[in-house]
């Protein structure tokens, strides 16, 4: 009884019991962040009143009157913003998803190639992991695109890979799909820029599974490959996907590059959104819970992935 | 614990209001653009620096052009010194933010007059410097010779543009289906125009008069005579402060004027003795017309021997003698057919 004296002791003094300091702490923390954000929301509503700007969203609800070169939902310059940003949005959700599930497979490839035990491969993988990791995505993506897409033939006479692959400077033809310079321009950047990242974490991933698990493997009569698939790969996820995940929304983020190639990502329609109509401050707010909404959720997936490749302790 | 809960969360409402309340009341500023120029001792101007003829840095290594030779003006009446100008390059897209957070305090950039940046993005624009109009490049050999051929084809244009607009206005009038390919950056639009994705480039005239000088091939394009929108081009600062958009205002008439008047850089000297009333107010021989703009009497001759009439810069950048050779045309005063015209001197 007589340790247990805090809480009903009359005499103890406010400031002398822990659990306020705690509480008070953390209200300052909390009453600080409060009031910078409300100086700043401040100052920026009396600076645009000045300026006789009235802050508000309406504006997605008129007429956009631009037009978009690649659409996969229908458009035309008579709708309004928020469908010209859909669009946009569509758009760069493709470039992100085709990207993620390629720059997937480009990595572990090269991941697992920097540890082959065929000299040429292993080199062949050091060589693109490090051309790729050491140069700024701006610099190739505009190699790409300048030095490669547009440096093909016209659309008149298509250089043709395995007969119905067709690339010219329209772009990439399959049968019943055409890519646009653009969109392949950013997937390819993208994809193999992401990829060289993946390549070392898998690399990393790999080599933290001790040595004893390919012994076992092996005495128990598995080849190399299936070692690698059955044993070692699964529990090399576990070490692999926390970084794997930040890759991945670095690729989402990294999307936004389309506006140096031309490509209508949601960045650009929402570049010319906010030069149209002015509202910088709204459409940068748009875009950027557009973003972090995307980052989010791949965060969620990921995360729930890898809950699932977690050991399981029983 | 609940009890310093409640203390707490009543008074952080509290405290947001007062912090909602305290900023000064919203009025207009106290000191104009013009006192804050006046004691920095240089004006800040915005220009695109990459545009030939309006504004590009000249082989003596100094900014040129008639989109600077505005701020020359400006600085030639507020310091009687054209180069008290801090020029910052701006792209399409930045330039209406840097007017509005008062990074520059004048943007003289290739900028077409609408209402709309008149009104929602809280511009004021000044008198026309370049009366223009939108209109269309293609290679010489594509056979292109009208809007109609462009029919599918793909068009390359820059964000942060009127241009975007009219494009999309102008064919979905003529009903052609055409495949825009947008770029934030002006020199990658040109680039990609050249490598030849795009069979056509859309800009203002004059830009594209200005560009088709850095192409490889000059003689291989072709502008197309199709005029697709106006572009009054004319300097823009910040809303709601007169006093310095007068400055503004009537430095650019008077290059108008002083072309209306017969005075220019050179012959200035021999009006300091003119009897003419019309021209002794303007020089600022009598009257006090300086006075009323926050400037000294004798601006409109620091104007004119600094930068030179209107006409004299049109000629030095974009006249007979320059690479464009582009006819005066629209530009040329009202009392010789054109559009630049100024309000009266008195």
């Amino acid at each position: 009884m007589s340790n247990n004296q805090q809480p009903n002791n009359p005499k103890l003094n406010l400031w002398r019991d822990v659990r306020f300091w705690r509480f008070a702490g953390q209200f300052l923390a909390v009453l600080i962040a409060a009031i910078v954000v409300a100086i700043l929301w401040g100052n920026l509503n009396r600076n645009l009143q000045q300026l006789g700007i009235q802050p508000g969203f309406g504006f997605l609800n008129s007429q956009a009157a631009f037009d978009i070169g690649e659409t996969l939902i229908s458009y035309a310059p008579s709708d309004t913003y928020s469908r010209a940003l859909l669009v946009g949005l569509v758009n760069s959700l493709r470039v992100m998803v085709v990207g993620i599930i390629l720059t997937t497979i480009v990595g572990i490839t090269a991941g697992i190639a920097r540890l082959s035990d065929n000299w040429l491969v292993r080199k062949l993988a050091l060589v693109y992991v490090e051309i790729f990791r050491n140069t700024p995505l701006l610099l190739q993506l505009l190699f790409w695109y300048f030095a490669v897409f547009l440096t093909l033939p016209k659309v008149e006479n298509p250089i043709s890979v395995l007969g119905f692959i067709r690339l010219s400077q329209n772009g990439l033809e399959l049968p019943g799909i055409q890519f646009s310079p653009e969109f392949s321009t950013l997937l390819i950047g993208i994809t193999l820029y992401t990829g060289a990242f993946i390549a070392e974490i898998v690399r990393g991933g790999i080599q933290s599974v001790s040595r004893g698990q390919w012994e076992a493997a092996a005495s128990l009569g598995l080849k190399p490959g299936l070692a690698m698939r059955l044993v070692i790969f699964p529990q090399a996820l576990r070490v692999i996907i926390p970084p794997l995940t930040s890759q991945y929304l670095n690729l989402a983020k990294n999307s936004s590059l389309a506006v140096a190639i031309g490509y209508p990502d949601i960045y650009l329609v929402a570049s010319t959104t906010f030069n149209q109509t002015g509202r910088a401050v709204e459409v940068m707010l748009l875009i950027m819970t557009i973003y972090l909404t995307i980052s989010l959720i791949i965060s969620l997936v990921m995360n729930l992935f890898n809950k699932s490749v977690q050991l399981k302790e029983r | 614990m609940r009890k310093w809960c409640l203390v707490l969360l009543t008074t952080l409402p509290v405290l947001f209001s007062l912090v909602a309340c305290g900023g000064p009341p919203s009025s207009t500023p106290a000191t104009s653009r013009l006192d804050t120029v006046k004691s920095r001792g240089k004006l800040i101007c915005g220009v695109s620096g990459e545009l030939p003829g309006f504004s590009f840095v000249s082989s003596d290594g100094k900014y040129a052009g008639l989109d600077v030779d505005v701020c020359r003006a400006i600085a030639s009446a507020i310091f009687n010194n054209p180069d008290a100008v801090e020029f910052r390059n701006l792209n399409a897209k930045e330039r209406f933010t840097a007017v509005q957070t008062g990074e520059v305090d004048i943007l003289s950039r290739n900028t077409s007059w609408t209402l709309s940046r008149d009104t929602s993005v809280g511009l004021e624009f000044a008198p026309v410097m370049f009366y223009d109009g939108q209109a269309i490049m293609v290679k010489k050999d594509s056979g292109i010779k009208s809007l109609t051929d462009l029919k599918g084809k793909a068009i390359c244009t820059q964000t942060g543009t009127t241009n975007e607009q009219n494009l999309g206005d102008q064919m979905r009038k003529l009903g052609i289906p055409y495949k825009p390919v947008v770029f934030e950056d002006i020199n990658t639009t040109f680039a990609t125009y050249a490598e030849g994705r795009c069979q056509g480039v859309t800009s203002d005239r004059s830009q594209l008069l200005s560009r088709r000088t850095t192409l490889p091939q000059p003689q291989n394009h072709l502008i197309l005579d199709a005029v697709l929108s106006k572009e009054p081009l004319a300097p823009a600062v910040a809303n709601g402060d007169s006093k310095w958009f007068d400055v503004v205002k009537w430095s650019i008439y008077t290059l108008i004027n002083a072309e209306e008047l017969g005075i220019n850089s050179k012959n200035i000297a021999q009006f300091a003795n003119s009897k003419d009333p019309e021209v002794t107010r303007f020089l600022g021989k009598e009257g006090n017309l300086g006075e009323g703009l926050g400037l000294p009497n004798d601006f409109a001759v620091r104007i004119i021997k600094n930068v030179g009439n209107y006409g004299e810069i049109y000629d030095r950048y974009l006249g007979p003698k320059t690479p464009f050779n582009l006819p005066r045309g629209q530009n040329n005063l009202w009392t010789k057919g054109g559009l630049q015209y100024s309000p009266p001197f008195r």
